[in-house]
């Protein structure tokens, strides 16, 4: 007996219309967050940037006590120890990809997958305790002596590997920020490779070739996008990673020739100094330094989505 | 050397250095579990859990940071979570393949990356500046913002998930997808999102740098959420960087129990969803 209640089914259409709404109003609000984010940014660094200019990215002096601030020092240090973390981080990851997808034991896959991921679970100030207190001493006893020892007199690449030993430094910044990111990086590179066709690799070793030429002359070529995807991701990380890198950098705003010496990047310039500041230009300054970062960041970790966005379309899942 | 050995021991090399990388990633994973463990075992005590952040030189445990943290952590998911749930519901439910999906879905991955110093000095812009002073009530903002793409992500993919013979026989009903979604939906991706939930406490519990400026720290027991409040993230912070013995130590045992609060989470979020795949793949 089906009988339909006209005010059941009104009252049914004004549940299902609101509840549409807030599915709606939550999914709008993340669209608003990230304008807020950049609006909000740019109003707190307003007074910084009329005050400053142009000049403020092109200037090395940071002085609280004369007020005047350039983003030079920050700059440098945030691409210096991204770029070395990814010198370090992309063969590694590459690596582990490649040793995850064509040489693993099938019973060892999913626990070495698993370690792997959870290294990426570990909290940033982990990384930092341990980068303080493990890794900086020990590349300071025996990695760097070595480093000025026998690199430092060399021509070019010489004066990047002078002066003392501190053990922190751009440097050690680079190291720990090339372990937090290998996780990412590691774990995109084996999504893509597992999306190659197996026809393509059999196709390959039935004409006689080794598991390495197969790895670089057919997958590598075929998931190139989803590669490069995958170190920008990397990227994206290590260019905004705060409080690893906060412990090991020394915090010193100046641009050294030597990557052994401390330095300073933008995010870990804010950790240290946002409390402390005191006048409205260091605070301003800071949040421009926040903006700077955050557009950074934003076209790096945009053009990676752009990127395994392509490969998706491709039929392909990326994780 | 003919080519034939050549091209052997290319690959042969390749291989190798492949093994190392992947035994250097593991190293490092358990290197810094170690050193956490030893550094950390030490301090671990009853104190720990019943005494306050002492001043240097103290005695003292890190109660009130713990406490601080777990506020934070709930506030922060109790915020962030239904937003992320009811934005991923849409996405998968609703909105599909219309192009504001697209763009929020891309925006939700970059937020998903974006540095999280940078929310913040977004909440420090909005909320810190307006109020006029540190508080609690920002800090669990900040992790709200940033368990927001965390729970969104999981709960869309969970929907998809759902066979959509389920969703047909409830139309079928008469059922409005209102009703679909929440009697329906909801239950059969329920271990999804509990583990979408899970990732996101495990993301937000260790966060640093957006509490920084917001909940700030308290070196006092501290219920008010109008007010700057302990944390265990800062405390270690500030105690590791410091000079003294007693409190660096403290550093240790917070970081030992953050760590393995952290990953004991991840590991369970990750045996959910083998449970529940594994269950998706011998039913129907």
């Amino acid at each position: 007996m089906a009988i339909i209640d006209p005010g059941h089914a009104a009252k049914q259409l004004i549940y299902e219309r609101v509840f549409r709404s807030a599915t709606l109003a939550a999914a709008i609000l993340v669209l608003l967050i990230l304008g807020g984010v950049f609006v909000s940014l740019l109003r707190g660094a307003w007074p910084a940037v009329t005050h400053f200019g142009f000049s403020f990215v092109t200037r090395e002096i940071w002085n609280p006590v004369t007020d005047e601030y350039g983003a030079l020092a920050p700059i440098y240090g945030t691409v210096v120890t991204s770029v070395i973390a990814m010198l370090i981080a992309v063969p590694a990851g590459f690596g582990i990809a490649l040793f995850l997808t064509e040489l693993c034991p099938p019973l060892l896959k999913r626990p070495i997958g698993v370690a792997v991921e959870l290294l990426a679970a570990v909290p940033s100030i982990i990384f930092g305790i341990w980068g303080l207190f493990v890794l900086a001493p020990v590349l300071q006893r025996h990695v760097q002596p070595w480093l000025i020892e026998h690199i430092g007199h060399l021509p070019v690449v010489g004066p990047l590997f002078k002066g003392p030993p501190f053990g922190i430094g751009i440097l050690t910044a680079g190291v720990v920020l090339a372990i937090m990111v290998l996780p990412f990086i590691a774990a995109t590179m084996r999504d893509v490779f597992d999306t190659v066709p197996p026809m393509l690799k059999e196709s390959g070793y039935g004409l006689g070739a080794t598991t390495w030429e197969v790895m670089w002359n057919v997958v590598v070529p075929h998931s190139r996008v989803g590669i490069v995807g995958g170190i920008m991701l990397g990227l994206g990380r290590a260019l905004g990673e705060t409080m690893a890198v906060t412990f090991v950098i020394g915090n010193a705003h100046r641009i050294s020739s030597s990557i052994l010496a401390p330095g300073t990047t933008i995010s870990s310039s804010i950790a240290n100094e946002f409390t402390e500041a005191v006048g409205d230009l260091y605070t301003s300054s800071l949040i421009a330094l926040g903006l700077l970062l955050f557009l950074i960041t934003f076209t790096v970790i945009a053009a990676a989505q752009a990127m395994l966005r392509r490969l998706e379309r491709r039929g392909f899942a990326v994780a | 050397m003919t080519r034939r050995t050549r091209r052997k021991l290319t690959n042969g090399v390749f291989l190798a250095l492949s093994l190392i990388a992947t035994m250097m990633g593991l190293a490092c994973l358990a290197a810094i579990l170690w050193t956490l463990v030893s550094n950390g075992i030490s301090g671990m005590s009853w104190h720990l859990f019943t005494q306050m952040t002492p001043p240097p030189g103290g005695q003292g445990g890190l109660l009130n940071a713990l406490y601080g943290s777990a506020v934070m952590t709930l506030l922060g998911i109790l915020i962030g979570s239904p937003i992320g749930v009811l934005a991923g519901t849409y996405l998968a439910e609703y909105g599909r393949n219309s192009r504001l999906s697209m763009a929020i879905r891309f925006i939700n991955d970059v937020l998903l990356s974006a540095p999280s110093i940078i929310i913040g000095l977004f909440i420090y812009e909005i909320v810190v500046v307006r109020m006029g002073h540190f508080s609690a009530i920002a800090g669990a903002f900040a992790l709200a913002v940033l368990a927001i793409p965390v729970t969104l992500r999981t709960t869309e993919d969970m929907l998809n998930l759902v066979p959509l013979g389920m969703k047909d026989s409830s139309a079928a009903l008469g059922a409005y997808p209102w009703r679909t979604t929440l009697s329906v939906l909801y239950p059969a991706a329920r271990s999804g999102i509990v583990t979408g939930l899970l990732l996101a406490v495990a993301r937000i519990s260790g966060e640093t740098a957006p509490l920084l400026f917001t909940a700030l720290n308290n070196q006092f027991w501290s219920t008010d959420l109008n007010a700057p409040m302990a944390n265990l993230p800062v405390v270690i912070f500030q105690f590791a960087l410091s000079p003294y013995k007693d409190w660096q130590e403290l550093a240790w045992a917070g970081a030992l129990i953050i760590t393995v609060t952290i990953l004991v989470l991840s590991i369970s979020a990750r045996v959910l969803l083998a449970l529940l795949q594994a269950e998706r793949g011998s039913g129907r």
